[in-house]
């Protein structure tokens, strides 16, 4: 069996709004995915962090799992177009997950530029967001965190019953 | 026995040069014997490297013939699907006597690559049980260490069969590439190097990677030095140098800056061979003229760093107080340094910062100190009583998480 990577930094699970933060199979970079993690921590969203070198089977199996709000996808080795073309569509032909928000971003090419073909195919199967090394890439990640996590708070708090002080 | 990589390293450095190498690896097969024949004729003593693509590293070899057919762009050379006869057309005419050949890897289980670099009359790699793990890999770290026995002996026994004396370098003096105390480096590079003499390996060389301080650098290869001479009897040895592996300068004048002063570093160390980064390397693959360029820079750095006085002894510092305590008590725990590595890695005898593994402890944490130098923030079990203070470390955030990992990469791009 292929152990899940603990919290670096474990703490109680609460009902907050959460983010599952994972690399791709071919790909052993951590801080990348340690620095996600920490974004979205401080964006107000509960973080399971797969780690690196995540094959297909378990990324997908996890979040059908946990159902996480936001699925974040980092990958900087340059095989991370190949290797999201490969896992996305997996991911998006679960039913389970069609309230999940599903962004991928790093440095997904070996080119060092952003390519356009390969990112609109991300786009297509189902990726919300590709930070493909865009100049504001990390505002625009942060806003869509911050998002995420306070439209499902709101969501939570209104299926929340009304209570009378 | 003829003399193989280690008996050229071994030459260069008595005729008072330093060996430089890239980290060059390309999908394609007449970019990779290009790149290895400008290697060849860069000025500068050099060494060549095939380093192998992500897909090859994890063992997802149906994907990096997938990549191939597409003729899509890899991150490293597919040495495994290309095949044997390839490999060896491929090296026709390029490794010789006075050209050695290394491939360089990343594999928790390093046995097909091993097999193929043999097929292709090649016997020099690199790595390690911990070192390739750890960071590399979601394998038990217990799998790995019975991979790497296997793929040491392998390498030990066909390796020699051709006439030379294989050759193994250990990755443990860079894990994670930044961020972790050179006293642990020191130790990983120490006990990996144990572990290869254990299955059967007598020429291995130790790394250490360039990290915060050039003075606690230059301590920390001292110590290795210090360190591989007291525990490493009856094998032929070198230290090699690697420019620095963390988020690397931007600009054109810092990466030159930054790998200069690694040249510097292993000069005074008495290192001999270093490996190089090039200014592409905060950003993308670097080209074959981009890595020509930086053995260039390198070799000339080096020359001018020239002579230096015999280095000191070594064995008076901080980081070998340490190393030598993490050596010890990690030895200590089994006669077989597998199994001694796996208990010590449980007990957080051994415990590198920030690494998510399950099998690594976390409970480390490392911090860069007001003068540059690199220290522990929080030992956790790590057994240094006496030697490093204990304290408690806050958690990061991210923005002071980056500014950590960003340190060296602002002071060569001259942003103080
Ligand atoms: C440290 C490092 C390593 C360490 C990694 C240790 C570890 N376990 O983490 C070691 C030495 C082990 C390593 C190994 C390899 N590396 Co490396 N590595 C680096 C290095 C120097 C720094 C990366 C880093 O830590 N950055 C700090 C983090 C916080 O930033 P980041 O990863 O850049 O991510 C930022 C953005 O990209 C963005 N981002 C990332 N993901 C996402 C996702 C989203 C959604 C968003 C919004 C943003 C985002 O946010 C981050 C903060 O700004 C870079 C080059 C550089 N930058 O200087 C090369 C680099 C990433 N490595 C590279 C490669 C190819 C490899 C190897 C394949 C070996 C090789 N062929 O050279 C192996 C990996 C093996 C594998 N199976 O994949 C290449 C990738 C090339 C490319 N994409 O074109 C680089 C660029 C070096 C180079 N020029 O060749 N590496």
């Amino acid at each position: 069996m292929i152990p899940i990577y603990p919290d670096p930094k474990a703490r109680p699970r609460t009902r907050r709004p959460r983010a599952m933060v994972s690399g791709v199979a071919s790909d052993s970079h951590t801080w990348n995915l340690v620095f996600l993690q920490l974004v979205c921590e401080e964006a107000g969203l509960d973080v399971v962090n797969l780690g690196p070198c995540v094959p297909d089977d378990l990324l997908v199996g996890e979040c059908v799992d946990q159902r996480p709000d936001l699925l974040v996808i980092s990958s900087v080795n340059g095989h991370g177009y190949r290797d999201g073309l490969r896992v996305v569509p997996r991911l998006r032909a679960r039913p389970e997950l069609a309230g999940t928000r599903i962004v991928i971003g790093g440095r997904l090419g070996v080119t060092g530029r952003r390519e356009d073909g390969p990112a609109a195919r991300l786009v297509a199967a189902g990726c919300d967001r590709v930070f493909d090394g865009g100049p504001g890439d990390l505002e625009e990640f942060r806003a869509l965190a911050a998002e995420v996590a306070s439209r499902t708070a709101d969501g939570a708090a209104s299926r929340a019953p009304v209570r009378l002080r | 026995m003829a003399a193989g990589f280690g008996g050229f390293v071994a030459a260069t450095a008595a005729a008072g040069d330093l060996v430089v190498q890239p980290r060059m690896g390309f999908g394609d097969v007449a970019a990779m014997r290009s790149g290895l024949l400008a290697t060849k004729r860069a000025r500068a003593a050099t060494a060549g490297t095939i380093t192998v693509d992500s897909y090859t590293r994890v063992g997802d070899l149906e994907s990096a013939a997938a990549a191939l057919a597409a003729g899509a762009a890899l991150n490293g050379y597919p040495l495994v699907s290309h095949g044997a006869e390839t490999n060896r057309r491929m090296l026709r005419g390029v490794r010789d006597a006075t050209f050695p050949v290394q491939v360089r890897h990343g594999s928790a289980d390093p046995g097909k690559i091993f097999e193929a670099l043999l097929d292709a009359g090649l016997d020099a790699t690199e790595g390690g049980p911990v070192s390739y793990c750890l960071p590399y890999s979601r394998m038990p770290l217990s799998q790995a260490v019975e991979h790497w026995a296997r793929g040491c002996e392998l390498l030990a026994a066909r390796g020699r069969e051709a006439g030379r004396e294989p050759h193994l370098e250990t990755f443990g003096g860079c894990v994670l590439g930044q961020l972790c105390p050179p006293s642990q480096l020191v130790a990983l590079s120490v006990l990996e190097a144990v572990f290869f003499r254990a299955r059967g390996l007598r020429d291995i060389s130790l790394s250490y990677a360039q990290q915060t301080d050039p003075g606690q650098d230059a301590e920390a290869v001292l110590a290795l030095r210090a360190l591989a001479g007291e525990f490493l009897g009856g094998v032929r040895w070198h230290v090699v140098v690697y420019a620095y592996m963390g988020v690397y300068p931007e600009t054109p004048r810092g990466a030159a800056s930054l790998l200069t002063a690694a040249a510097e570093l292993a000069v005074r160390t008495g290192a001999e061979r270093l490996i190089v980064k090039t200014e592409a390397e905060s950003r993308r693959i670097p080209t074959i003229s981009e890595n020509v360029a930086a053995l260039e820079l390198a070799g000339t750095a080096a020359r001018a760093a020239r002579p230096v006085p015999p280095p000191p002894g070594g064995a008076d510092s901080q980081v070998y107080a340490e190393a030598r305590r993490l050596i010890e008590a990690t030895l200590e725990l089994h006669r077989d340094v597998g199994r001694a590595l796996l208990r010590a890695f449980k007990l957080g005898y051994l415990d590198i910062p920030y690494c998510v593994h399950p099998d690594n402890r976390g409970a480390a944490r490392s911090y860069i100190d007001g003068d540059g130098t690199l220290r522990w923030a929080d030992v956790g079990a790590l057994p240094l009583d006496g030697l490093v203070p204990r304290r408690r470390s806050r958690p990061v955030g991210s923005a002071e998480l980056l500014d950590a990992l960003h340190y060296v990469r602002r002071r060569h791009d001259g942003e103080g």
